[in-house]
């Protein structure tokens, strides 16, 4: 990311929808901004955390989302603006505190989350529609359809917060999180209130009931600001024969649509930018003027579903409607919007008939590349300490013999569950749970339950959730091997720094928090390997098995793009032509077949494995794997010297 | 600013994880905009950056501000690291008049890698991408980057061969400038001779 705090004001820029979000809470006059790393959100906190000392605010990396937002609500009651960014799956984990959170309110320095959804789950292992949040809180919600617009309603939502004194949720989706456009930035605000907090001011949700009704007062008021704001709006003929009603990137592709079609004097398109509480009044007017409404929103119906409760209160005087959506058919109930699904919907309800490209061309595409283009599963980069790790793994299940499973959670290490894992992750479901299924088999014994059990977690998933597992764990004297895959870095994210590699957000070094250490003082037997030797893990990982009770094992090697950005591996990788015996070998291509590294491919027309000189990054591993030796790890700086 | 070829003016850029397709949609957008066109470059990444297929579109137009996403069998061009990759996008994004512009040489999935599945011989791949497009080339992009010394540098040399190609209402100058924004002055060098060597290769 990039130092953003000295754009020039008024000069158009390139800005990714993430930059601007985080471009404009610097506009707005954050001072206090946390996160968690998430795709599709990390770059935020980043480019806060890149403009910190140019805009003179602090920005952390924190332990986890739930940590970041209490965190900022602490600025937030010391009158200084506050946020905190996250992805969906992060607001599941902040969920509790901001139930809390909108009860008691934020204080006078405004506060705001950014949620980035990701609809398709293009870098999640969910999909989810975290605006609820918002509906279940009673918090205002802001979804902006464009880069530009996101920095505007950064600015506009730290006013409403400090308006209502409570929380403000801003969400973005991947579509507009890793959009580039241009965007015009306006000056950074000057000044803040030195941070204080009266000893008699006491902020509690006590009592509860009668703080609920404030909290319903505050969204009122929260309504009344939004409708006023510029945030929805309108475009297209008075009484239109067909209303879409969109949000967020859907309003972009809405508008695409009806260009294609060229219903322009036919449809018109109600744009809402504010979709928590939903202006009741201006959709009333809207759904007067029509009798047809479409509605384009990415992922649940939660505007589809609200409009058509509000239209069953008010149907006497509105008269019957026809509603197209999710409920309908007519746009998909999972996945993502686009610009052709829409104009598809437009077409089919008002009968356009309308095809993108002639039929013959698009059955011809899809049967050649379905023939042709193979599948690209994603799997581990080559030189992957976790390729070595489950490889290890794997093996030494097999050995063992008694049908050992492996829980595992969310990191890189979550393709455990695909083939260059070995596919020996048996569940995966969200930070930390694998170390809670473990806790839960290694207490099945009692009822004859008599595979082991190895738990994977990652080094920053350790610190982001997995301690209460493994305290319980402890505690409860559960059975089970956790297995630490310490590659030093929160690599899936974009290699952000954690406790554990004791590097701030800022890149200066902060206080550093040892996994042995902390395991050690749980009174766990800790063991520490490098995956890279396969014979001394798999030893460990064998010995460790046949103990009882709650053990760990690290297996410690930094990442495989960490280390070719810092010098890089020390190997070149060669095939003995001599030793390799290719189909003849009886191994049946074992190295291409099994370890599966995209270094290592096995040339047809030769009969014999190569090294894919443009992608092995020579980490040696795969020297230790062929059954005839033929695999050749050359030491380059031997190599240099000779 | 010049008329654009086509309004909207859609790039689809794909290739796999690593080979620096989200940096070319970032070069060519900031060339575009710096020109005074309305740019959104679309990215796709996050899991899909181990591997996997990656997309980026650029749409530039002269009117108003466009959506990340290019409109199905709408895009003007495709710009493709690898060859398979091109004809992945083709049947969401292609038209029988679209350009296709693609790298030659095959980065083999997993399943081929492992003998599962085969990868296409190359002249039956160029002949399918051939049938559904308008104009097609096939370019050495890593053979050539290799000679410079670096694979990485095929997407620049990609660059280099769309600027010749004249689909764009700008030239490799303004790509250069785009570059030097972005890149040391050390690294300068080499995306020169990357970008001239990519407008050779379609001259």
């Amino acid at each position: 990311m990039a130092d953003i705090s000295g754009l020039t004001p008024g000069r158009t820029v390139l800005m990714q929808g993430n930059e601007a979000i985080a471009r404009g809470a610097l506009e707005a006059g954050v001072s206090f901004a946390a996160a968690y790393p998430g795709n599709p959100s990390s770059e935020i906190l980043q480019t806060l955390a890149d403009s910190a000392e140019g805009a003179g605010i602090y920005a952390e990396w924190s332990t986890n989302e739930k940590v970041a937002l209490e965190a900022a609500a602490a600025a937030s009651y010391c009158g200084l603006r506050a946020m905190a960014s996250m992805k969906q799956n992060g607001v599941n984990v902040a969920q509790d505190f901001i139930c809390n959170l909108t009860i008691s309110g934020s204080g006078p320095g405004g506060l705001v989350l950014v949620t980035c959804d990701d609809p398709g789950a293009i870098s999640s292992t969910n999909e989810e529609d975290a605006r609820f949040i918002a509906k279940l809180a009673d918090l205002p919600l802001l979804e902006p359809s464009t880069p530009a617009e996101a920095l505007a309603m950064m600015k506009f939502a730290f006013d409403l917060s400090e308006d209502i004194e409570n929380l403000v949720v801003v969400r973005a989706i991947s579509r507009l999180s890793h959009t580039r456009s241009g965007v015009v930035p306006g000056e950074l605000a000057v000044g803040r209130p030195r941070p204080a907090w009266d000893p008699k001011r006491v902020i509690t949700t006590i009592p509860a009931v009668p703080r609920h009704q404030v909290m319903k007062d505050k969204l009122a008021e929260a309504g009344g600001l939004m409708a006023a704001g510029p945030f929805n709006s309108y475009g297209g003929p008075d009484n239109p024969e067909l209303l879409i009603i969109a949000s967020g990137s859907s309003v972009l592709y809405a508008a695409e649509a009806i260009d294609i079609l060229g219903v322009g004097r036919r449809v018109g398109l109600l744009k809402l930018g504010c979709t928590w509480p939903l202006d009741e009044k201006l959709l009333r007017k809207h759904l007067a003027a029509t009798e047809r409404v479409l509605f384009a929103e990415e992922v649940d119906p939660f505007i589809e579903d609200h409009v058509k409760s509000l239209y069953a209160q008010h149907a006497p005087e509105l008269g019957i409607k026809r509603f197209y959506g999710k409920a309908s058919g007519h746009t998909p109930a999972i996945g993502e919007l686009s610009p052709g699904r829409l104009a598809a919907a437009v077409s089919e309800v008002l009968e356009l008939g309308h095809q993108a490209v002639d039929p013959g061309y698009l059955e011809r595409a899809v049967q050649s590349a379905g023939a042709m283009a193979a599948p690209r599963e994603v799997g581990f980069c080559p030189g992957c300490p976790h390729r070595a790790s489950y490889w290890a793994m794997k093996q030494v299940l097999a050995v063992d013999g008694r049908a050992g499973l492996v829980s595992g959670d969310i990191g890189c290490y979550t393709m455990g569950v695909l083939s260059t894992g070995f596919n020996r992750v048996n569940s995966v479901h969200c930070m930390g749970s694998g170390l809670g299924i473990s806790s839960g088999l290694g207490k099945l014994g009692r009822f004859g339950f008599d595979q082991p059990v190895i738990s994977v977690v990652g080094d920053s998933t350790f610190f982001h959730a997995a301690l209460p597992g493994i305290v319980n764990a402890r505690w409860n004297q559960a059975d089970y091997l956790l297995v630490v895959l310490d590659n030093s870095a929160t690599a899936m994210t974009g290699f952000q720094p954690h406790p554990g590699t004791g590097q701030l957000a800022s890149g200066q070094a902060g206080a550093q928090v040892d996994i042995e250490q902390v395991c050690r003082s749980l009174g766990l037997d800790c063991r520490v390997a490098d995956p890279y030797d396969l014979a001394a893990t798999s030893d460990a990982l064998y010995d460790a098995l046949q103990q009882k009770g709650l053990r760990v094992l690290i297996l410690r090697r930094v990442c495989a793009l960490v280390q070719g950005r810092s010098g890089g591996h020390p190997y070149r990788m060669e095939i003995d032509p001599e030793l390799c015996r290719g189909d003849a070998c009886g191994c049946h291509r074992f190295c291409s077949r099994v370890f599966k590294c995209p270094g290592l491919v096995f040339d047809q027309a030769l009969g014999q494995a190569v090294i894919d000189e443009v992608t092995c990054v020579g980490c040696g591993v795969c020297a230790q794997i062929c059954p005839a030796g033929a695999i050749k790890a050359l030491a380059k700086d031997q190599e240099a010297a000779a | 600013m010049k008329e654009l070829a086509r309004e909207p003016l859609d790039l689809v850029i794909t290739g796999v994880g690593g080979q620096g397709n989200v940096l070319a949609s970032q070069v060519l957008g900031r060339a575009l905009l710096d020109q005074g066109y309305q740019v959104t470059v679309g990215e796709t990444y996050g899991l899909s950056q181990r591997g996997g297929a990656v997309m980026s579109q650029v749409r530039v137009t002269r009117r108003g501000v466009l959506g990340p996403l290019i409109a199905e069998n709408q895009a003007t061009a495709i710009i493709s690291l690898e060859p398979m990759e091109a004809l992945r996008v083709l049947p969401t994004y292609g038209h029988p008049e679209v350009v296709v512009l693609t790298n030659d040489r095959p980065l083999q999935p997993l399943g081929v890698i492992a003998g599962q599945a085969e990868y296409p011989q190359p002249p039956k791949l160029r002949a399918a991408i051939e049938e559904l497009c308008g104009r097609l080339y096939w370019l050495p992009a890593t053979e050539e980057a290799m000679k410079l010394g670096a694979p990485i540098l095929a997407n620049v040399i990609m660059l280099g061969a769309l600027a010749a190609s004249g689909l764009l209402p700008i030239g490799a100058p303004e790509i250069e400038a785009a570059l030097a924004e972005m890149f040391p002055d050390e690294k300068m060098a080499a995306n020169r001779q990357a970008l001239a060597v990519g407008q050779e290769l379609v001259a």
